[in-house]
């Protein structure tokens, strides 16, 4: 017997705001704004038949209270839940929750920042853990620097294999029109880039952009009815374990395991199933990790199962179709663009980077340090 | 019933440092070791714990070097041999970043504070 769970409800709607350096003066709620309408000009439906509001942003600790007002939406459902880069897809599983109880009916799930445009700096309303910031680790790439430290002590993976996975996004990137960083990579310029904190230079790290995103869910049922190719939700799954780096019990091993189980179990669907992978690749390492926690290879295999283009245009598992974290965009809390990408390929016409009849598209949304794990399976209307 | 507190977990942790000494929770109910500080066990959700001090001696889990202007510095994950981890800094004269496996102690004199305590390899490399 399915999960009750399973496709009771589509993504209508997915759309991403300007993008890259937006206009002097925008602020992160003008494009969460911006985003959740032209998201909802995707569903072919009014901003105001959105009932349900999800909402987390770096900038503001009330995100639903700011963005509900700015749209002129009065919602009968609000949360503003903010496990960081994961709250997206933890909003995912949320909607379903609240949409099945009848407590909404159509959720709008957005967020926007000007990260790059305030300067680059990370804003976070979040405090610090004391016994951590008194010895300066960098926030948040130290964290991750010795999360990669362990891997490859404990595994062997090594420097080159965690550059393959910048490469491999960079090369997806280049297919992607739009996307920040479309110049050619290869592994010699990762190894030879500035080291920021070993073993993690400067091009295994994220971008940092401006820019928002939204989607719009609704029951599977209403979905049928509205303008665009049937998204159904077929499973969603969320789990944390830690918020400080020093509180996780094993840094090889994130609460993916976890997420990934509970989304694969509503889903009722197997890795082999998974056609396309959106994984939030804020720090190379993370490719690797996502990978064995989700159980597309071992546990210390992902060094090796990411080299050689097996993750790269013309591989054999498409990761990070439109560049990722690394070479897409990156504003701040990325969670919400793996969404839109996922959706993006299985409504199909993505150009050369589309991957060719993808039915299933996992995404892995990460939040803090490896802290916050949401694992959402999205098919196309065949899946049902 | 879960009593009042008359100091909080922090200052008892920052009086043992002042005093040269580096303290740790140990729970009194399923025995496990705490840190950091607070005011029940994450292990078994008891409220009694216990402070012991360490004898500061660990093993480093895992070690980055961040690259400043203002130049290198350490951080590491140190697993301490009571059973707790711990975020630090690694500075000693020995050559060469520490690596993962090395032994360190740390390094508590009268008067350290949170910024201040450091570990400092006790074997070559
Ligand atoms: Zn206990």
């Amino acid at each position: 017997m399915s999960d009750p769970s399973r496709g009771v409800i589509s993504i209508v709607g997915a759309a991403e705001s300007d993008l890259g350096r937006v206009a002097d003066g925008l602020t992160s709620l003008d494009l969460a704004g911006q985003a959740a309408l032209r998201a909802a000009d995707d569903a072919g439906i009014g901003i105001h038949e959105v009932d349900g509001i999800f909402c987390a942003t770096s900038h503001y600790a009330m995100s639903g209270l700011e963005l509900a007002e700015y749209l002129g939406i009065r919602p009968r459902y609000s949360d503003s839940n903010n496990l960081g880069g994961a709250s997206f897809v933890s909003h995912l599983l949320h909607a379903i929750a609240a949409i099945r109880a009848g407590l909404c009916t159509t959720a709008l799930i957005a967020y926007g920042s000007t990260q790059l445009s305030d300067g680059g700096k990370l804003v976070t309303a979040s405090a610090p853990n004391l016994y951590e910031s008194a010895y300066r680790p960098r926030y948040p790439v130290s964290m991750y620097a010795l999360a990669a430290a362990r891997h490859m002590h404990e595994f062997g993976t090594t420097r080159e294999q965690l550059a393959s996975v910048a490469v491999a996004a960079r090369e997806w990137a280049r297919l992607t029109p739009g996307a920040f960083s479309t110049e050619p990579l290869t592994i010699v310029d990762v190894l030879a880039s500035r080291m920021v904190s070993d073993p993690l230079t400067v091009a295994d790290c994220c971008l940092v952009t401006d820019g928002g995103g939204a989607i719009i869910v609704t029951t599977t049922e209403r979905a049928r009815d509205l303008r665009q190719p049937l998204i159904p939700v077929l499973g969603v799954g969320e789990a944390h374990w830690h918020r400080s780096i020093s509180q996780m019990p094993s840094l090889t091993t994130t609460a993916a395991l976890d997420s990934g189980v509970r989304a694969f179990a509503m889903a009722g669907l197997d890795v082999a199933d998974v056609d396309v992978v959106e994984l939030y690749d804020a720090f190379t390492i993370n490719v690797p990790l996502f990978l064995e926690d989700l159980g597309f290879c071992a546990k210390g295999e992902g060094g090796a199962f990411v080299s050689e283009g097996r993750i790269a245009p013309g591989g054999t598992l498409p990761v990070n179709t439109n560049g990722g974290g690394l070479s897409y965009a990156h504003p701040g809390m990325y969670g919400i663009f793996l969404l839109v990408e996922a959706v993006r390929q299985l409504r199909g016409g993505t150009g050369a980077r589309q991957v060719a009849g993808a039915e299933v598209a996992l995404v892995q949304a990460n939040g803090a340090v490896l802290s916050a794990q949401a694992t959402a399976l999205l098919g196309s209307a065949g899946t049902l | 019933m879960i009593g009042n507190l008359e100091v909080s977990p922090a200052a008892v942790y920052g009086e043992g440092l002042a005093a040269g000494s580096l303290r740790y929770q140990r729970c009194g109910s399923c025995g496990r070791a705490v840190f950091y500080p607070r005011v029940g066990c994450p292990h078994c959700g008891s409220a009694h714990l216990a402070w012991e001090t360490s004898a500061g001696s660990g093993t480093v889990y895992s070690t980055t070097t961040i690259r400043s202007r203002s130049g290198d510095y350490n951080v590491a994950l140190i697993d301490l041999d009571e059973g707790y981890r711990m975020m630090c800094t690694v500075r000693d004269d020995i050559a060469g970043d520490p690596r993962i496996g090395d032994r360190v102690v740390a390094v508590v004199p009268p008067g350290t504070t949170a910024e201040t305590l450091s570990f400092r390899r006790t074997e070559q490399p």
